[in-house]
C-alpha cells in the first residue's frame, strides 16, 4: 500500500505559493474571503454534474456541493458585496487525467461586473498564478465550431452534428448521445478544444442558450448564454455567468435539469429552495466564475496530469 | 455475464466488441466542465490485432470478455499445431500456426510463454521478452572490422534471422530481445 503523496514536494510548495497569489490577488481587489459547507441538503441539479450522495448517520439525505455556487449566491443576495472562496468540491465519477472526483475551485462573484470584466478579471488572475504573459484570444461559440468542426452549432441538427464527428474521425459513441447538448460537447472536447493553439489563453462566450445553466439569456437571433469559459491551450480551466438572478427563470431550469437528473436513476437533489428565496429577495447585478485551481498548479509546475499536482488523488486518497 | 462500466476502463482490460475479445490499450476520460462525459477509448482486436477508436458515454457498461493471460511451457510443434502445456495442471492446448504468427521464430521447446485463453482456447502467444538461441549460421567475422560496429545476419535454431556483431561465431547461443528482434549480448555460460 502506497502511503506517500503523488506529487513531489516542490509542487506542493508551487501549490503553497499560488494559493498565496491567490489571496494576495483578492485581498488587493477588495474581495473578501467566505466560507461556505461542503455538506449541503441541495446541490447541483445538472445531471452532467452529480453529486455524491452524503448521509450523515441518522440524518436526512445531504449532498457534497459540487460547488459553492448556491451558498455564495445566498451571500451575496444578503448583502456581501465581492466575495471568493477557495473550496474543495466533489463531481461523482469524474476520473481522469485531467479530472479527480475531488478538487479545488477558486470560485469568485463581482457585483456590477458583466461577462466581459468577469472574463477579464479571471484572465489576469490566470496570468498572476502562472507568472506568464500568453496571447488572449477572444471567440464565440459558434465562431470557434465554424473555424475548427466546419459546422454552426446553433442551427446543426443532430444528423448534422454526427456527420461532423464522422469527417473529423472522431468514433461515433457506441449509445448515441441523446441530446443535441451531448453532441456538441462531443465535438467541443474532441475537435474543438483539441485545435486550440497550445500557447494561447481562449475566452470561449456566447454559449447556445440551451447551455446556460445559471447564466442570464441574451435575447438575440439566436439566442445565446452570458456565459465563458476559459482554456489555456486545450484545457479547461474557468467557467463564468453573468449571473441569473430571475428567481422564476431559475426555477424553471432547475425543474428541468431535476427531471432529467432523476431519469439517469440517481438520488435526485431537491430543488435549492433556499436560493430561489434569497434570488426572490434579489440578487445584485453580479458576475461570478468558478476556476480550477489544480490545473492552474499542473500549468505552474509544468506537469501533465492532476495526480502530479495533488499530494492524494483519489486512489491514494 | 460479467461486464464493466467505463468508470472501471483501464489500460490492459479485456472486452468484447463487434463479438471479438479487445484489450484496452489507452482510455481517456474527456468532459467539458458542464457538459456530457465521454470516455475515448483506444481497444486492440485480440483476434485480429487491429487497433480502434471508440467513444463511449461515461457510465456505459461493456460486457467483459472471458479471457485469460496464462503462463504456459512451449512443448513442440507437430507440423499443424503448435502445442502448450500449463505447468501446474499439465493441461495441453493447441495452437493454431496464424494465431502463432510472428512469435513462432521465437519459441525454442520448454520456453514459458504468455498465452491468452479465450473461451479456454489459446487466442494471442507471447514469447519471453528475451530468449537465447543457439547459431546454426553465419559467416565468419573479420578480424578488425570491428570498429564500426559493423554487423552481419546470423540464423538461429529456430529459423529466425537477426543481426549479431562480427565477432559472434557458429555454434554460439545468443540472447535476443524478441520485442523488437534484436541482439542483446552472448548468453551466460
Amino acid at each position: 500500500m502506497e502511503w506517500r503523496p503523488t506529487a513531489g514536494l516542490d509542487v506542493l510548495a508551487t501549490r503553497a505559493h499560488l494559493l498565496e497569489l491567490t489571496r494576495d490577488f483578492f485581498s488587493a481587489g477588495g474581495v473578501m474571503e467566505v466560507q461556505t459547507p461542503a455538506l449541503v441538503s441541495s446541490s447541483c441539479p445538472d445531471p452532467n454534474i452529480p453529486s455524491i450522495v452524503a448521509t450523515p448517520h441518522g440524518g436526512r439525505t445531504m449532498f457534497l456541493h459540487t460547488s459553492p455556487e448556491h451558498a455564495m449566491k445566498r451571500m451575496l443576495c444578503a448583502g456581501s458585496g465581492d466575495i471568493y472562496q477557495i473550496a474543495p468540491v466533489f463531481r461523482d465519477g469524474e476520473a481522469g487525467r485531467h479530472h479527480n472526483p475531488e478538487f479545488t475551485l477558486i470560485e469568485w462573484y463581482r457585483t456590477g461586473y458583466d461577462r466581459q470584466a468577469m472574463a477579464a478579471e479571471t484572465v489576469v488572475l490566470i496570468k498572476t498564478l502562472l507568472q506568464r504573459e500568453a496571447v488572449v484570444e477572444q471567440i464565440t461559440y459558434a465562431d470557434a465550431f465554424l473555424r475548427h468542426a466546419d459546422i454552426d452549432p446553433h442551427s446543426a441538427t443532430v444528423d448534422d452534428l454526427a456527420a461532423a464527428c464522422g469527417r473529423n474521425d472522431i468514433a461515433r459513441p457506441e449509445s448515441v448521445p441523446a441530446t443535441r447538448d451531448a453532441w456538441l460537447d462531443l465535438l467541443l472536447t474532441s475537435v474543438v478544444v483539441p485545435a486550440f493553439n497550445a500557447d494561447k489563453i481562449y475566452v470561449l462566450y456566447d454559449y447556445p442558450a440551451s447551455q446556460a445553466a445559471l447564466a442570464r439569456v441574451r435575447d438575440t437571433t439566436p439566442a445565446v448564454a452570458e456565459r465563458f469559459e476559459v482554456f489555456y491551450g486545450g484545457l479547461e480551466l474557468a467557467n463564468g455567468f453573468h449571473e441569473l438572478s430571475d428567481a422564476t427563470e431559475q426555477r424553471k431550469r432547475f425543474l428541468s435539469e431535476q427531471a432529467r437528473y432523476a431519469i439517469t436513476g440517481r438520488t435526485t437533489p431537491p430543488v435549492d429552495e433556499r436560493l430561489l428565496q434569497a434570488l426572490e429577495h434579489g440578487l445584485p447585478d453580479c458576475a461570478g466564475v468558478a476556476l480550477g485551481f489544480d490545473r492552474v498548479v499542473m500549468l505552474a509546475a509544468g506537469r501533465n496530469s492532476l495526480s502530479e499536482v495533488l499530494a492524494f488523488p483519489y486512489d491514494r486518497a | 455475464m460479467a461486464s464493466y462500466s467505463t468508470n472501471e476502463f483501464r489500460s490492459g482490460l479485456k472486452v468484447m466488441l463487434d463479438n471479438d475479445p479487445h484489450a484496452i490499450i489507452e482510455n481517456e476520460f474527456v468532459k467539458p466542465g458542464k457538459g456530457q462525459a465521454f470516455n475515448r477509448v483506444k481497444l486492440k482486436n485480440l483476434r485480429t490485432g487491429r487497433v480502434i477508436d471508440k467513444t463511449f458515454k461515461s457510465g456505459e457498461s461493456i460486457e467483459a470478455a472471458d479471457v485469460i493471460d496464462t503462463e504456459m511451457q512451449y512443448l513442440y510443434s507437430d507440423g499443424e499445431f503448435f502445442h502448450f502445456m500449463t505447468p501446474d495442471t499439465f493441461e495441453q492446448y493447441a495452437a493454431e500456426p496464424v494465431i502463432i504468427g510472428d512469435a513462432g521464430q521465437w519459441l525454442k521447446e520448454q520456453d514459458i510463454c504468455l498465452v491468452t485463453l479465450w473461451n479456454n482456447s489459446p487466442l494471442v502467444v507471447a514469447p519471453p521478452n528475451f530468449v537465447e538461441l543457439k547459431i546454426v549460421q553465419t559467416d565468419p567475422g573479420l578480424r578488425g572490422d570491428t570498429a564500426q560496429g559493423g554487423v552481419k545476419p546470423a540464423t538461429l535454431e529456430t529459423g529466425a534471422v537477426v543481426r549479431v556483431p562480427l565477432f559472434v561465431e557458429e555454434g554460439e547461443v545468443i540472447k535476443v530481445d524478441t520485442r523488437t528482434g534484436e541482439y542483446v549480448s552472448r548468453a551466460r555460460d
